[in-house]
């Protein structure tokens, strides 16, 4: 039953995603309607689908790659209906709605066995620390689909090419604004969830740190944001090169989220437990 | 038959002098459209005064007269004598005065097509004519319709949307690059007249802090003065340039003002906060190199002009979408009111016919005083079906004539034909009398 909610969301947020895409080629304002309503009812059916799960397994389900995948996406369009409400930046749902719809996509593909909950998973910590790493590579997404468009409007606006997009797409400040605000909040989600994520382990498995692949590259990605939050403020980098970096430090998350549990083991890995 | 009539002078067909003596002479509006509707063949009347614009909207019960009527108007309303006028002004009627409101409402008969004030400007025209009750249901119809048309234009193509002049242009550049630009701070350099002009369009997008420079004081401080604004000693440019978020730059010099290091060191300063540079100078007062420099925008009057042409050629197309949109809208609207004649002609044939067969009928039944109750059916089954197989060829046609605009000009011959238009009573089997029909001339 839950299983069809999900197939229907993501039937949702394919219409969602290909309405928005209509609406940048075409600027029918229309279509945008269309696409926010098609992701706003996908949001609340996917929402239900997470509840549900949360009932089903008596945990926050976050346990396997299905359900992270799930969670992910779910977060992602948060932020962006967040996002949407405060900046009302339309053409930006034809940038976020593709992420979320591959990936919800990928969660079809992905077994869906809810596999009980190891004891050394037990703990108040996991759900934080979950839910904060997750919302703060969300919000990163968001960071980087705001990053690419920054760069798609310099570059028009520079080069002195003034096409259709360039006029839906909103003005570099808006977009360097967001960038900023977003990283004021993705940064410190993150940092609580890497620390709780170092007390939930201590608490699992005896240490606070491990170098588990996972762990790693978190650090690595952490590292990158703090750089580019840095340099946002106390060296005054705005604009193209605070977007560039918000699309690598996206890369870095998706490899720390996706790549990390795909192609090297470790604690974090979903497969087995030792 | 009711006509739409269209009578009036635009930019496009009389010049200024012409165009300002129609004016009425104490603003008032009501007593030309009571004078109008006063005038035998006219219904329905409304006025559309704008500076580029005069004309009178009628519906007549003539064509001919009523057109003549709003010509002899037009001549009296300030001694112009006819023969003189006929240069200036354009008539039109039926379908080309509905397409011709149609593309008024919808910008594309206006000076610059595109242009949003003549919605606005037909729109208050209506609502004087309805408030003094001299427009009718069938210009309410035709205006709503031509409000509707215009919506439709401007939201399914861009025709108003690019600028088409230079500081237009520079104003839609600097709110892509600024958000908002009411705290962003705009510096003139120069006293260029274009200069002058894109800041006041910036200005009246919302700037409100202004600088002026020059290397002669005293016009940097008139400059100042009209826009409110500092001025700034000419020598004090490169410090000053720090605090300006969009620079104006028209001045006659033969070298650059502002040069690629000075700018270099300025967006460092600034911490990076983004620069828009408007160089309308020839020759060239900013160093082009600057536009290589990372979060500074420079755009040359080569630039700007670029991209206003880009636009106009891109309002020349939607202005052919936007006709195409008008055409479809004009002949919905002409199948609309022809239909309005055939439904009611049809039902004045139809019930001629019938008073006619009954009367005969009658006639022939008295006379065949023995007539069975059979003999009675067949005759009247026999005059039904003649009647009924007669008339099915001109219902039909007529019906079919809706689709396109012929149905006024059928349903007119039809009623002149068959007299339709002074139907008498006629004697009925049980004695009433049908109406004398008033077909509502």
């Amino acid at each position: 039953m839950n299983l069809i909610f999900y197939y229907i969301t993501g039937a949702f947020y394919g219409l969602g995603t290909m309405s928005h895409l209509a609406y940048v080629v075409s600027s029918r304002r229309l279509f945008y309607r269309i696409g926010q309503g098609a992701l706003s009812a996908g949001f609340v059916l996917h929402t239900t689908t997470l509840i549900i799960r949360y009932h089903e397994g008596g945990y926050l389900p976050l346990t396997n790659l299905y359900e992270s995948v799930s969670f992910f996406a779910w977060g992602i369009l948060l932020v962006y209906l967040v996002i949407d409400y405060r900046y009302g930046i339309a053409v930006l749902g034809a940038f976020v709605s593709p992420i979320v719809l591959t990936l919800v996509v990928i969660g079809v593909a992905l077994p869906k066995r809810i596999i009980p909950l190891h004891p050394a998973l037990m703990s108040y910590w996991l759900p934080i620390h979950a839910i904060c790493a997750f919302l703060g590579d969300a919000v990163f997404a968001l960071t980087c689909c705001v990053g690419i468009m920054y760069l798609i409007q310099e570059h028009q606006i520079k080069s002195k090419k003034t096409t259709g997009l360039m006029r839906r797409l909103p003005s570099l400040e808006v977009l360097d604004e967001v960038n900023y605000r977003s990283l004021t909040v993705g940064f410190p989600l993150m940092t609580v969830g890497i620390v709780t994520g170092s007390v939930w382990a201590s608490y699992a498995w005896g240490s606070y740190w491990s170098w588990d692949p996972k762990e790693t590259w978190s650090l690595v990605t952490w590292i990158l944001y703090a750089v580019l939050l840095h340099q946002r403020l106390a060296m005054g980098w705005r604009g193209k090169k605070v977007a560039l970096m918000a699309i690598i430090g996206f890369v870095s998350v998706l490899f720390t989220f996706l790549g990390v549990n795909l192609v090297l083991e470790g604690l974090h890995s979903y497969a087995e437990w030792k | 038959m009711m006509e739409i009539i269209v009578v009036g002078l635009s930019h496009k067909s009389a010049p200024v002098e012409i165009r300002e003596r129609m004016c009425f002479p104490d603003g008032g509006v009501e007593r030309p459209l009571r004078r109008i509707l006063s005038l035998p063949s006219i219904r329905e009347d409304l006025i559309l005064s704008t500076c580029n614009r005069f004309e009178v909207y009628v519906i007549a019960g003539d064509i001919d007269d009523g057109t003549r009527d709003i010509k002899d108007f037009f001549s009296s309303l300030h001694g112009i004598p006819r023969k003189e006028l006929e240069q200036f002004i354009y008539a039109h009627e039926g379908q080309d005065a509905v397409r011709h409101v149609f593309r008024v409402a919808s910008s594309l008969d206006s000076m610059v097509v595109g242009e949003p004030q003549i919605l606005g400007q037909i729109k208050d025209a209506f609502s004087e004519a309805s408030r003094h009750g001299v427009a009718g249901a069938i210009l309410s119809r035709l205006f709503n319709r031509a409000f509707r048309v215009a919506k439709r234009v401007r939201t399914e193509t861009s025709i108003g949307e690019r600028a088409i002049s230079i500081s237009f242009v520079a104003v839609e550049l600097a709110r892509k690059i600024f958000q908002n630009l009411e705290d962003k701070a705009v510096l003139l350099v120069g006293a260029g007249e274009m200069g002058e002009l894109a800041a006041r369009h910036l200005i009246a997008h919302g700037v409100s802090r202004v600088t002026v420079t020059n290397r002669r004081v005293e016009r940097a401080r008139e400059l100042a003065a009209m826009f409110g604004g500092d001025v700034l000693p000419f020598d004090r440019l490169p410090q000053a340039l720090g605090h300006a978020d969009i620079i104006i730059s028209s001045t006659a010099s033969r070298h650059h003002v502002i040069d690629y290091a000075t700018v270099n060191g300025v967006i460092k300063a600034r911490k990076n906060r983004s620069m828009f540079f408007i160089d309308i100078a020839v020759p060239r007062d900013v160093d082009p190199r600057v536009n290589s420099i990372e979060n500074v925008y420079l755009y040359d009057i080569d630039d700007l002009r670029d991209i206003a042409d880009a636009n106009v050629k891109e309002r020349e197309k939607e202005a052919h979408k936007a006709e195409a949109i008008v055409e479809g809208e004009v002949t919905k609207f002409c199948r609309w009111y022809s239909s309005l004649e055939t439904v009611p002609t049809i039902r004045l044939l139809r019930e001629k016919v019938e008073a006619i067969r009954r009367k005969e009928l009658n006639k022939a039944l008295s006379a065949l005083s023995g007539a069975s109750e059979k003999e009675r059916n067949v005759l009247n089954a026999m005059t039904s079906a003649i009647v009924n197989k007669i008339l099915h060829d001109p219902i039909t046609v007529l019906k079919r004539s809706d689709q396109d605009s012929s149905g006024t000009i059928l349903a007119d011959a039809v009623k002149e034909l068959f007299r339709l238009d002074d139907v008498g009573p006629v004697e009925k089997n049980d004695g009433q009398k049908t109406q004398n029909r008033d077909t509502g001339e």
